[in-house]
């Protein structure tokens, strides 16, 4: 027999090597319940094997850190004794298979780990990433991964305040789903995972377990081949009634000092939460099996302890506290069932009727092998980048160039998804999604604000990992500096293909470097995140990688959240100027994707310290209230932008006239569509352009007045080239993309 | 003036109602839970009864219908027989018609969405405990946050809730007409408010508690709110 779970490592999700490392580590043959527990805790998803000597390279440490990775979620300290928990997760595999329980679980499972901290979830983002609107596959794909975030956050109440979604042939079979969640709570709130201190009950709370999600960590890393339809019981369905139940229901118990440790039980359920609680607390568990909840009759160990049924939480208590704890849980009308206690024997004991059926040791349990591997740049990719852009046509028709560019996805207005988010329940949301760079909440009894982005231009990734992965981490960092809010702290999502393949791992190893170099140059230590690898699709040739997907989710402070800034033009007669340089550049833009089909050439420059200077810059005048209109220039450029600006997520439009000069030799594609770092366009009262102005050149940040806010049209000049259009026209193209893509 | 925000499980717009009454609009607020026969806080019974938003049950059958059941809207029903002003918003809309202290019942949106965004909505009455200090056709801008508010009911009860000037709020354009485009949900001659034929029980779709606070984009809720403060 043990000769034979050998040869069915792979099906626990080990190599025959890790295979042999499980024999080493408990000193014989493990039975199928311990090599399935193993195979768990040693996945990607999980373990975190092929990632985490990359992701040791990352900065995760500052003042302002309350909590870094290694626990539920990160926590940053926003002053006055609060605090952010906040995390971002993937759910892209479930998602593909069923995208509405797919997103739904996901938005579930980030809100229980964010209420694991002892923070009460106060706003998510989504990150999303799918293939082209044109096929029904991937409009399906959209539409229930958008009604998946709406039947969970909008009946949980929590507010979906921002997100990002892109869209690109390589995500076709492989959507991205991400979402992000951020929770509020005092410092002395803080709750961490742990088992505590030996004597202490585990107690199981929430949904019965199920045969639901078997597998799940390990099926998250694996790739999805064309058999993952079969895969479909690794699928969960969310109760956002339960999960409501057990966000109160653990609330109180804190409140009451009932609690001394908690974990939600995510990815390989009791396996990895009651695992990992042991590990952190350098202790052991007994835990008896036929005590846990069952949904039916039968389930065997292997079953029950690898379930990842929904809404579930771990909670221990002190001895002595577990009766207060069941009561007040019978109150949200929740079973606290005793299911083990914790012991000093440093090992993970599982019971069935009295009788031991696994015994493993807690720290080779939670500390798989890491590998380090060689990464190669595959070198079409290499030639892509270093393909020579001069010779193509400049456009003759600019303002059908910039009508498509805001018809395009990853540009268009996503209000038909956003209107179907509850985006104001909790009231505390000062900005609404569309209305600018991030997304703006108020934090009750003081003047604090909290500002938070999601953000990746993955096609700057693919093209370049490192610079791209900076571009990730700057263009948060402005678009929370673009609201006044003083970046803090990130969480990421690495969203890769197969890490066994050199050219995958080449992108991972480059885009962490480039993460690590721009979060430390930025002060933005990574304090929690997440892996998912095995993103792949199929073609004729074999597997590809999806774009390599770094999502960056970044979180920031305004001390005074009535001084905030949106994207959207406010006033006629305010002045519009262009913070950094002018022109951009073709590179790797939505430009010369929509335009020319070619994802090609290098992407922007970057240079972090005059990042750092153009963000301190813009944001100082907000908070100084000087400007109350900031937006970057992303995607599609300078004309984009100022076309954004005039199309307002609510209320009317405003017109504006504005001319770019010749562009001193930039191409006139390059002048109006071309893509800058560092670059910001404000509006401001005309009594405060003297005082901008004045701060840009005090630090060497370029600053010119452009035009002006007014009128009815879109009157755009440069390079020679005059884009003149109604703000209709403009609307008619922004709004389409999505009422059609949803309807 | 002491104010019970009736809490069922789900509900999730509790502390939003608590928060506008208490602490924005300065009056007191106290949470009440559904297996509660009586409706008072310390002794002293509620003036007014707020059945606030969010998912009562989980709404995972028909939006209210098991709320309607629970213990507490015995007590809730007696204290509108009794005259007392109650308002139910969203959730709380839903849950006053399937316990039949409104007439109709919300229906899935005509668009078929969940909804959240802002409307319009024409004040057609001011004589009563919640609209008493609008301006008579004032239009009020209030976000809705719904996936259920059309409200329908039969043509025969519909002329009666006509004829006895039940409607208190309709769905218009900002110019206060009601349009076809300004009836978000497809509800039945745009009703987006309405109240029991005494004028003391009042269900509406668009969520007042959420726009009494500048920073957050709006005040018209402040109308209502303050309305049933001074009732």
């Amino acid at each position: 027999m043990p000769h034979d779970l050998r040869s069915q490592a792979a099906s626990f999700g080990l190599s025959p090597d890790e295979f042999d490392g499980v024999v080493g580590a408990l000193g014989r043959q493990p039975n199928a319940l311990e090599a399935a527990m193993f195979g768990a805790l040693w996945s990607e998803h999980c373990g975190y094997k092929n990632s985490r000597a990359l992701l040791r390279r990352l900065p995760t440490t500052g003042p302002q850190v309350l909590q870094g990775p290694g626990e539920n979620a990160g926590v940053v300290d926003i002053g006055e004794g609060w605090g952010v928990a906040f995390k971002m997760e993937s759910h892209n595999h479930p998602s593909a298979v069923e995208p509405v329980q797919g997103a739904a679980t996901g938005v579930g499972g980030i809100l229980r780990d964010i209420f694991a901290m002892g923070a009460r979830p106060f706003a998510t983002l989504n990150a999303l990433r799918f293939g082209e609107f044109d096929t029904a596959r991937n409009r399906y794909l959209l539409s229930g991964v958008v009604q998946g975030i709406a039947l969970y956050g909008n009946a949980i109440g929590v507010p979906t305040v921002g997100g990002e979604i892109e869209t690109n042939a390589c995500y076709t079979e492989n959507p991205l789903v991400n979402v992000m969640a951020l929770g509020l709570l005092r410092h002395e709130e803080l709750q961490t995972g742990t088992v505590g201190a030996v004597g202490n009950s585990l107690l199981y709370v929430g949904s019965k377990t199920g045969r639901d999600g078997l597998g799940g960590a390990v099926f998250a890393s694996a790739d999805l081949s064309s058999a993952s339809g079969a895969d479909r019981p690794a699928v969960q369905v969310g109760d956002p009634f339960m999960e409501k139940l057990l966000l109160e229901a653990c609330l109180e118990a804190y409140a009451a000092g009932l609690v001394a440790g908690v974990q939600d039980m995510g990815a390989a359920g009791l396996t990895s939460s009651v695992g990992e609680m042991a590990h952190r607390a350098g202790l052991g568990v007994d835990l008896h099996v036929d005590k846990v909840p069952t949904r039916e009759a039968g389930m065997a160990p292997l079953e029950i302890m690898l379930s990842e049924s929904q809404e579930r939480m771990v909670l221990t208590a002190a001895p002595g506290k577990e009766e207060a704890l069941v009561r007040l849980l019978a109150k949200w009308e929740l079973e606290a069932v005793e299911v083990g206690c914790v012991v000093d024997h440093g090992r993970f004991r599982v019971f069935e009727n009295g009788a031991v059926v696994a015994d493993m040791p807690v720290p080779a349990l939670n500390e798989p092998p890491e590998y380090v591997r060689e990464g190669v740049e595959d070198p079409r990719i290499r030639s892509a980048r270093e393909r020579d852009l001069g010779g193509l046509p400049v456009p003759a028709d600019p303002t059908g160039v910039l009508l498509k560019l805001l018809a395009s996805p990853t540009i268009a207005s996503k209000r038909p998804v956003y209107e179907q988010f509850d985006q104001q329940v909790m009231t505390n949301t000062v900005v609404l999604p569309g209305a600018a760079d991030a997304a703006v909440m108020r934090v009750k009894g003081s003047r604090l604000g909290v500002a938070a982005t999601v953000d990746c231009n993955s096609r700057y990734v693919y093209l370049d990992p490192e610079l791209g992965a900076m571009h990730a981490v700057a263009e948060a960092a402005r678009n929370l500096s673009c609201v006044g809010a003083r970046p803090l702290a990130v969480t990421d999502n690495l969203n890769f293909g197969n890490p066994l393949n050199p050219g995958v791992y080449y992108q991972l190893e480059r885009a962490v470097d480039g993460l690590a170099r721009a979060c430390l140059e930025l002060d933005t230590p990574v304090i929690g995140g997440n892996v998912s690898l095995y993103n792949e699709f199929s073609t004729q040739g074999g597997r590809q990688a999806i774009h390599p997907t770094p999502t960056v989710g970044m979180v920031g402070v305004l001390r005074d959240v009535g001084r905030h800034a949106g994207s959207a033009l406010r006033r006629s007669g305010d002045v519009l100027l262009v913070v950094g340089p002018l022109a951009g550049s073709l590179g790797a833009s939505e430009y010369l994707w929509r335009l020319h089909g070619l994802e090609a050439g290098r992407p922007p420059e970057l240079d972090l310290a005059a990042e750092a200077k153009v963000q301190a810059v813009v944001r100082g005048l907000v908070e100084d209230g000087l400007c109350d209109t900031a937006h970057d220039t992303s995607q599609g450029g300078l004309a984009v932008a100022l076309a954004e600006m005039c199309l307002p997520a609510t209320g009317a439009a405003l017109g504006l006239t504005a001319d770019l000069g010749d562009g001193a030799g930039a191409r006139l594609d390059e002048l109006l569509f071309g893509e800058a770092a560092s670059r910001v366009v404000l509006a401001l009262r005309p009594s405060a352009v003297e005082e901008a102005l004045a701060r840009c050149s005090a630090v060497g940040v370029a600053a010119r007045e452009v035009g002006h806010a007014g009128g009815d049209r879109f009157t755009l000049r440069g390079g020679g080239a005059v884009i003149d259009c109604a703000l209709e026209e403009l609307r008619g193209s922004y709004e389409a993309t999505y009422e059609m893509a949803l309807r | 003036m002491h104010v019970a925000v009736v809490t069922f499980p789900g509900s999730n717009c509790v502390e939003d109602a608590t928060y506008a009454i208490g602490a924005v609009l300065g009056a007191s607020a106290f949470t009440v839970w559904h297996t509660a026969d009586t409706l008072e806080s310390g002794g002293k019974p509620a003036d007014a009864v707020v059945i606030p938003g969010g998912f009562s049950y989980g709404d995972y059958l028909r939006c209210g219908a098991l709320a309607a059941h629970s213990p507490v809207m015995k007590a809730v029903t007696r204290f509108a027989e009794s005259g007392g002003p109650v308002l139910g918003i969203c959730n709380g809309f839903q849950v006053l018609t399937e316990a039949g202290l409104l007439p109709g019942q919300l229906a899935r949106n005509a668009g078929l969405r969940f909804m959240c965004k802002d409307v319009h909505l024409g004040v057609a009455r001011t004589d009563l405990p919640f609209t008493h200090r609008a301006a008579p056709g004032q239009v009020l801008r209030l976000p809705v946050a719904h996936a259920d508010g059309r409200y329908y009911v039969g043509d025969q009860e519909l002329a009666e809730i006509e004829a006895r000037g039940q409607v208190v709020f309709r769905y218009v354009d900002e110019a206060g007409n009601a349009t076809p485009e300004a009836n978000v949900n497809g509800s039945r001659n745009s009703i987006a408010g309405l109240t029991n034929a005494r004028g003391n029980v009042l269900g509406m779709m668009p969520h007042p508690e959420r726009a009494v606070e500048a920073l957050l984009g709006g005040e018209d809720g402040r109308v209502i709110l303050e309305s049933l403060l001074s009732a």
